[in-house]
């Protein structure tokens, strides 16, 4: 089975921010207070090791699994898009504690309040979708 | 035999430290470039949202949400990734957050209950019991409509963004990322005080 192999990258995922903490709303409002190093390193180190492996990717041109070239795309270049969007996440992140990896993983570990919250950023995702044209991009 | 595999228990079963977490999230980035896919986990709700039948209502969600196949396994690999740690590899102290003394004693100076060494990973107030307080519904319902609206207006979120992005030095993500703080910051200094304590 192809798609196998992508349940077992979650099921990485939910264990790395499970027992690193970084699905818990209390590890979000410290980072956001600026009270510990924790959340701090686990973003920068996960973004140098990042940059790294990218790096790797793109001097030794890198194949994927199919024996295409690894091409990452760029992003739109637009700074109000960015800006005015990531503010609202953040608005939700530090107001919820969890963005969506956490999310998943939370619905997982037996709060199952969380489909309320699954539910929620459906809607929003779905009410961007209807109006994005009226916003500024 | 045996004793080795409890062993392991004991360790993938203590707390990670963020220089486990971080340079692993970084592989799990790589693992999905190499399977030629880009980590990005907010894209999952337009795909459920696509395949809600939403796509027949709105040229933003007419995607062809199978090709998104993948990224539906990633979350549900999360799914059953969160329920794994948490049913069998408890940590020693139970599964706790372990913030910092100067956050509990913040917490409870705003009137949010908090005790070193027994914090939960999720407060009280995120719970079926807590959706039947306005604040607890705020929190829930509107917390999860904002960053469902806010990652799909910045075409990402802490995964798309902050690390893959970064990552890749794409100057949006960076944007997109100062957005994040700007505002987590706002709502953390100036709206969550606002919303205790649960009376």
């Amino acid at each position: 089975m192809r798609m196998s192999r992508y349940i077992l990258v979650g099921m990485l995922l939910g264990f790395i921010l499970y027992k690193s903490e970084a699905v818990s709303w209390f590890r979000i409002y410290e980072m956001f207070r600026f009270q510990s190093f924790h959340m701090y390193g686990i973003i920068g180190s996960a973004v140098g090791a990042g940059i790294i492996i990218v790096q790797i990717i793109k001097r030794r041109n890198l194949h994927n699994v199919e024996g295409n070239e690894i091409i990452i795309k760029d992003k739109n270049k637009s700074i109000p898009r960015y800006l005015f969007g990531g503010f609202i996440f953040g608005l939700g992140w530090a107001l919820a504690g969890a963005c969506p990896a956490p999310m998943f993983i939370l619905l997982g570990s037996g709060y199952t309040v969380f489909v309320v919250y699954l539910l929620a950023a459906m809607t929003g995702t779905y009410v961007y979708g209807l109006i994005r044209n009226k916003l500024p991009q | 035999m045996k004793e080795l595999l409890l062993q392991l228990q004991q360790i993938i079963a203590a707390p990670w430290p963020w220089y486990v977490a971080g340079p692993l999230l970084a592989f799990v980035m790589f693992i999905l470039l190499y399977f030629g896919h880009e980590f990005g986990i907010s894209d999952n709700l337009r795909l459920m949202c696509a395949a809600d039948g939403a796509d027949e209502m709105n040229e933003f969600f007419k995607i062809d949400w199978k090709s998104g196949g993948w990224n539906l396994m990633v979350a549900l690999g999360a799914v059953f990734g969160g329920y794994l740690a948490s049913h069998y590899f408890i940590g020693p102290q139970g599964d706790i957050a372990h913030i910092s003394a100067a956050t509990v004693q913040q917490l409870n100076d705003i009137g949010i209950p908090a005790k070193e060494g027994a914090t939960p990973l999720v407060p009280d107030f995120i719970s079926w019991a807590g959706l039947f307080t306005w604040q607890g519904w705020l929190i829930i319902a509107g917390g999860g409509f904002l960053i469902g609206f806010g990652a799909r207006y910045a075409g990402g979120c802490t995964s798309g963004h902050a690390i893959s992005g970064l990552s890749a030095l794409q100057f949006p993500s960076l944007i997109a990322v100062i957005g994040f703080f700007l505002g987590g910051l706002f709502m953390t200094y100036v709206i969550i005080p606002l919303l205790f304590p649960i009376k």
